[in-house]
């Protein structure tokens, strides 16, 4: 289908045109558009927030391996040998029992009446998996070495934040699935109905002479207007929406183990993936709807 | 030229409405087709620009064989004939100049050239003052001769119209035959069906009359020859 570029100016000019003489019609789609990229973009900025939580907190699970009171400076040297051989280890780091007493002093203020002399506390690994989900399988390999007083960990815990953070990734998964679909149906519908009081343009269209893609490019070119239209009061939402929820959230995570995504790149990427959906559902809207009529 | 050969056209409901169609029309030709109602006169018609398929036989446009024409090179056989139809087809959301400009865009016409011969060809059908105006906001002579505007406007060697008249006063009428008989003196055949007596009987040319699918009568300058 070569086409003169003049030709391809006029398929933008007849669009724009078409947008607007059928204002309406173009304000329905465009407002399904928004409401479904609403509905996705607060859907996504939650989704992906609850990924950031999700590795943030895998990134920190750790292993406190104890270690004997009667173990000493050798047999301590073997134990970190031992423990660095166990399969799916991504680091280790040793702390003596003098290291652990300051720093529960220091998590208690220092208002303690401990001193070294009566240091009731072990000495301690910290051990992490290179694979967060595996540290359980990883902790009950340790605590069968020698010198191992108890191995501690979020056990159960754990767990359950894992598998409910796995179902709250899919059902997200799933739902935003399911919108695009109601969303498609709803704008392929929309643009239907245009398409039915078009249908005798397009077979006038026909009779004078015009090509399939001479009447099937206004049409498609007219989907994506209206896609970038439905697309522009969802992105001013969502960025105002995470703008406000991280300046009222962010402060309260500092120091947690876990923080919201940054406002930029995400809100670029968010934006963007709005737009390009705004602008795929115009298209593949219009397409479907032409595609019907042009088969005369 | 435009020729027929044993063309037989049976719709899907049995209905025959071509039933063996033989007929030479030269180029610059002006014929009537005349018939009564349910006689095949739109199906003739309508086989020459390919908006119904023959079921048999052959039709031929300039040595292009619409009966055997692949559905993609269809638009590409509509652009060398200008249709003027009953029910005018205007496009309603494109006011006069832009439905007429349409048949240019179509074949990729430049905007200058596009500008000059809709402004003439609205010139010749007297609606150069309303080429701002839409569709709807015309009645229905003025929308007709849009429609024959639009069929003349890229200077196709055949123009085919079904009753261009039919839904006309007699004064419009006769208004419309004048633009045809002028677009005829430049040489460009004309194949129009109708059932106005007057116009038959008075504008003499070729008449070919049909009945039951077949041509029963073709004479240069022939009468109507029915009661209407
Ligand atoms: N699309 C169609 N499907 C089935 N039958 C059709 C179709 N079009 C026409 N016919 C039948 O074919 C016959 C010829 O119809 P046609 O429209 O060619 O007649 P006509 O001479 O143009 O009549 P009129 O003067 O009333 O316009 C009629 O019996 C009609 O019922
Ligand atoms: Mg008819």
């Amino acid at each position: 289908m070569a086409m003169k570029a003049r030709t391809l100016g006029r398929h933008f000019r007849e669009s724009f045109k078409s947008v607007g003489r059928n204002s309406w019609m173009s304000f329905a789609s465009a407002s399904a558009v928004t409401v479904t990229l609403l509905l996705v973009g607060v859907f996504v900025m939650i989704m992906m927030n609850l990924n950031k939580v999700a590795d943030d907190l895998e990134k920190d699970v750790e292993v406190k391996v104890l270690v004997e009171l009667t173990a000493d400076e050798k047999m301590i040297t073997k134990l970190e040998q031992d423990i660095k051989n166990v399969k799916g280890l991504e680091t280790i780091v040793y702390s003596t029992k003098e290291e652990e007493l300051e720093d529960l002093i220091k998590d208690f203020g220092g208002k303690m009446g401990l001193s070294d002399q009566n240091n009731p506390l072990r000495a301690a690994f910290y051990v992490k998996a290179s694979n967060p989900q595996e540290t359980e399988k990883l902790a009950k390999q340790i605590d069968q070495l020698p010198n191992t007083y108890s191995v501690e960990y979020g056990e159960g815990k754990i767990d359950k934040l894992f598998s409910f953070l796995n179902l709250a990734r899919n059902i997200g998964l799933g739902l935003i699935l399911a919108l695009l679909f109601t969303a498609m149906f709803l704008i392929s519908n929309t643009i239907r109905i245009t398409i039915v009081a078009r249908r005798r343009e397009i077979e006038i269209m026909k009779l004078v002479g015009a090509t399939s893609w001479f009447i099937r490019i206004p049409f498609v070119l007219e989907g994506i207007w209206i896609g970038i239209l439905g697309a522009i009061l969802p992105i001013v939402i969502v960025t105002v929406l995470y703008i406000n929820l991280y300046e009222l959230v962010q402060p309260y995570l500092v120091g947690e183990l876990f923080n919201l995504l940054p406002l930029t790149p995400f809100l670029f990427q968010v934006n963007a993936l709005i737009l390009l959906m705004g602008i795929f559902i115009g298209v593949w809207g219009s397409f479907m709807s032409v595609r019907k009529f042009l088969r005369v | 030229m435009i020729s027929m050969k044993n063309v037989y056209k049976k719709y899907p409901n049995g209905i025959v409405a071509a039933n063996g169609l033989n007929v030479e029309i030269m180029q610059g030709e002006f014929v009537y087709v005349v018939g009564p109602s349910g006689a095949g006169k739109s199906t003739f018609i309508k086989m020459m620009y390919r908006e119904e398929r023959p079921t048999s036989g052959d039709i031929f446009i300039n040595d292009i064989n619409l009966a055997t024409l692949k559905s993609k090179r269809v638009p590409y056989l509509r652009r060398q004939i200008g249709v003027v139809f009953q029910d005018f087809k205007l496009l309603p959301r494109l006011n006069v100049y832009e439905n007429v400009a349409f048949a240019l865009e179509v074949i990729e016409e430049s905007p200058k050239v596009i500008r000059k011969r809709v402004m003439d060809v609205l010139e010749l059908v007297g609606l150069k003052h309303k080429a701002r105006m839409f569709p709807t906001e015309l009645s229905g002579g003025e929308q007709q001769r849009v429609s024959i505007a639009r069929s003349i406007v890229n200077t196709p060697k055949v123009i085919i119209a079904d009753e261009p008249t039919g839904n006309l006063d007699p004064e419009t009428s006769w208004e419309i035959m004048k633009v045809f008989q002028e677009v005829n003196n430049r040489g460009t055949t004309i194949i129009m069906a109708t059932h106005n007596k007057e116009i038959v009987n008075t504008i003499k040319h070729r008449v070919i009359a049909v009945e039951g699918g077949l041509i029963v009568r073709d004479e240069a300058g022939g009468d109507y020859g029915y009661e209407s």
